[in-house]
């Protein structure tokens, strides 16, 4: 994985000595808190219900053992002993004082991590595919390139006062696990002309209120052109993005309003501008960026492992964790394993400090140190041979990580809701939890197949609500929540925005009416192997509306 | 009022005026709107004293790009230090259409910012904010001078990869 240098080490000691200034600035009363706003949340820190809340970075969802035990330190230290991984790849504390924050990011700077860009009208943390590097059918490692953009767009002189936020995500696999059809920018990494890379790119993309997909406006951009393309895009949209009206001024807004043919038009002039300059990404740069993410030492093995099958026979729980929880590796005889951050009952994403250690230590013997963030909520580690599947599952058992849930309908994203959340209108984990233990029976799971529930408290949609297959959304009428639903929401290669399916309903209702959309769809299925999303896409709303909405 | 001078690390008195669009034009330099330049371009730009062009956050260059480097002052102006359209046009001033003259960054123009404005090609700041002027006057700017993009400012190439940037 990347390093930092000497040159990175400097950046994120100055930044960390630039807002230890800018906090000794609003703790004096010099900048007021309307002042200070904007820079803490350059930074990360957000004032929510009850206290300051910190986001920390994780690029591209990439961490080392050693990384995971500092996030543990902090936890403990600085924190109630836990912290909850977030839909973006990155790491909310939510009980943080504000005066300690610099030192908790010194802390952070040790192990090469920061907040930077974790929030504000900027671009915030570029994501990529979870199980990249790893995964059998990846063709092009986005890391590299999500770790370039990540530097040219660290404090950026130009795109720091955007009219909104920017979100930028990478994927190297037809399957596309990074969602980036509903990024502002979508970057989908293809080999072109004589096998070199290069970038579809998609424009436009959000959820938020209004949800819309990507247009794309390359087919295939030369690699050597990524930075002066962005560039060119981030132009267009600071100088002609909506800045009246807060609610429409993402570069989505922009695209829709503009048209696709008219945005993209824009936005080619100003990249033949750019196009061969400074911007130029130099292949000697890519390839030794590329150096850091080179695989780690794997053995030549058999494609099957004797160890594990017969563990795998003399235990159900154990087969049913690698039939879940377990993804092709492009070596043989390794798996991606998914680290479940969604135990039955608890809240989504959520993980203590002891269970960060554990997931750092069980990296470190199993997985070549390295973790990931998964913006399902999930924690994966990516280089596990497969012999060595029982020892680990054993382990992470002990500790509540063990759960056999990986895609299927306990697997919910929530975000943090009412419970936290300053701009939330309803409480999505006490949802997220009850529904986890409604369908708690793992046979039943399994029945149903592969599922995403997924639950916003709010309009904002940090929960992902339009693009889950069951998406659910908390809104305030007339101070009641109630919750929408919404079906047929996808964020894949195929992506599509779920369709409002009818009234909202109460907190107390809202478990029954998700058994019920998932009872029509068990009882009007092709067979097991059509799952919801392909049976709601056949026959569409109606059979759901009709079981929903019978009395009315 | 005084304004900051980049180059010079120092505040001096302001030599330009800048009179509303009904105001005859003082003696010496004056400072005006695009919609004024437009109006009276033949007139202003025989005048025999120094030109400017004011410049508010959502203008642009449009119509006046080839008109740039007759004007010895671009003041841009930041509605909100949220704003962050004057930052492309400073960029744009230089890079695109040359533009040699002072760049002054005139509205909002606080500490926090200063940096980012240097980067993108402004040489003149005239901030309002207390803490802010003192702060400049004091040299007691805290911030980083680690970059990871060219930008507009000239600067040194540094760090191993084609991105990377120190101060000159």
């Amino acid at each position: 994985m990347y390093r930092y240098d000497e040159f990175d080490q400097s950046f994120v000691l100055e930044r960390v000595a630039e807002f230890r200034d800018q906090v000794a600035r609003r703790l004096s009363g010099e900048l007021t808190e309307d002042q200070f706003k904007p820079l803490r949340l350059m930074n990360g820190v957000y004032l929510q219900l009850h206290a300051y809340m910190l986001r920390i970075a994780i690029p591209y969802g990439v961490l080392s053992s050693r990384q995971m035990r500092k996030l543990a330190h902090i936890a403990r230290e600085y924190d109630k002993g836990y912290g909850h991984f977030t839909t973006r790849q990155n790491l909310q504390f939510n009980w943080v004082e504000l005066a300690r924050i610099p030192d908790l990011l010194a802390e952070l700077a040790e192990v090469e991590m920061h907040a930077l860009q974790t929030s504000g009208n900027c671009i915030r943390n570029v994501t990529a595919d979870h199980f990249a590097g790893a995964a059998a059918d990846e063709i092009v490692d986005p890391r590299p390139y999500a770790e370039i953009l990540r530097q040219w767009s660290a404090i950026h002189p130009e795109f720091t006062y955007l009219p909104r936020k920017f979100k930028i995500a990478v994927t190297g696999a037809p399957h596309d696990r990074a969602a980036v059809q509903v990024h502002d920018i979508g970057l989908h990494a293809v080999r072109g002309p004589g096998g070199k890379t290069g970038f579809a790119v998609y424009v436009g993309g959000g959820q938020g209120r209004t949800p819309l997909i990507a247009h794309k406006v390359r087919d295939y951009l030369p690699e050597e052109d990524l930075l002066a393309y962005c560039e060119a895009i981030l132009r267009v949209y600071n100088l002609e993005g909506r800045r009246d009206n807060k609610y429409k001024a993402r570069i989505k807004i922009l695209v829709h309003e503009k048209g696709k043919a008219e945005i993209a038009a824009a936005i080619e002039a100003e990249f033949a501008q750019l196009k061969g300059k400074t911007l130029n990404l130099p292949e000697a740069d890519v390839q030794a960026i590329s150096a850091y993410f080179a695989p780690p030492s794997l053995e030549q093995l058999a494609a099957t492992s004797a160890a594990l099958e017969t563990a795998k026979a003399a235990n159900k729980a154990l087969e049913r964790f690698v039939r879940h929880n377990v993804t092709a590796h492009r070596n043989a005889g390794y798996g991606v394993v998914t680290v479940s951050l969604k135990p039955i009952g608890e809240p989504p994403g959520d993980a203590t400090a002891a269970q960060m250690e554990v997931v750092a230590d069980v990296a470190e013997r199993f997985s070549h140190s390295e973790i990931r963030v998964s913006h399902e909520q999930n924690l994966v580690l990516p280089h596990v041979k497969l012999d060595e599947i029982p020892a680990l599952f054993a382990e992470l058992a002990k500790h509540n990580l063990a759960t056999p849930n990986a895609g299927l309908v306990t697997d919910i994203i929530a975000c943090p809701g009412l419970d936290y959340c300053a701009l939330a209108n309803a409480r999505s984990i006490p949802v997220a939890q009850r529904l986890s233990e409604r369908f708690a029976d793992i046979a039943r799971q399994e029945e149903i197949g592969d599922l995403k529930i997924k639950i916003s408290g709010c309009i904002n949609a940090c929960g992902h609500h339009h693009v889950g297959h069951i998406g659910l959304l908390g809104v305030d009428q007339k101070g009641k929540e109630l919750y929408q639903i919404t079906l047929g929401g996808s964020a894949d290669e195929h992506t599509s925005i779920g369709e409002i399916i009818g009234p909202g309903f109460p907190t107390d209702k809202v478990v029954d009416a998700v058994e019920a959309v998932i009872d029509v769809y068990l009882g009007l299925r092709k067979g097991p192997e059509e799952n919801f999303l392909d049976a709601y896409r056949r026959v569409g709303a109606e059979p759901f509306k009709a079981a929903l909405y019978a009395d009315a | 009022m005084t304004v900051y001078d980049v180059k010079r690390r120092a505040f001096g008195e302001d030599a330009w005026s800048f009179p509303a669009d009904d105001e005859a034009l003082p003696q010496g330099p004056a400072a005006i709107t695009k919609a004024r330049f437009l109006r009276d371009r033949e007139t202003l730009l025989a005048r025999n004293a120094p030109l400017g062009l004011v410049l508010v956050a959502g203008e642009t260059f449009d119509g006046i790009e080839n008109d740039l480097n007759r004007f010895d002052l671009i003041a841009l102006k930041f509605l909100r230090y949220a704003d962050g359209r004057p930052y492309s046009l400073a960029r744009l001033a230089r890079e695109r259409h040359g533009f040699k003259g002072k760049l002054r960054a005139i509205g909002d123009v606080l500490r926090d910012q200063i940096t980012l404005m240097l980067r993108a090609g402004f040489d003149a700041l005239q901030p309002t904010h207390e803490g802010t002027i003192a702060a400049l006057r004091d040299g007691k700017i805290v911030t980083v001078d680690h970059y990871f993009q060219p930008a507009t400012r000239e600067e040194r190439e540094e760090g191993g990869y084609a991105w990377r940037r120190r101060p000159a």
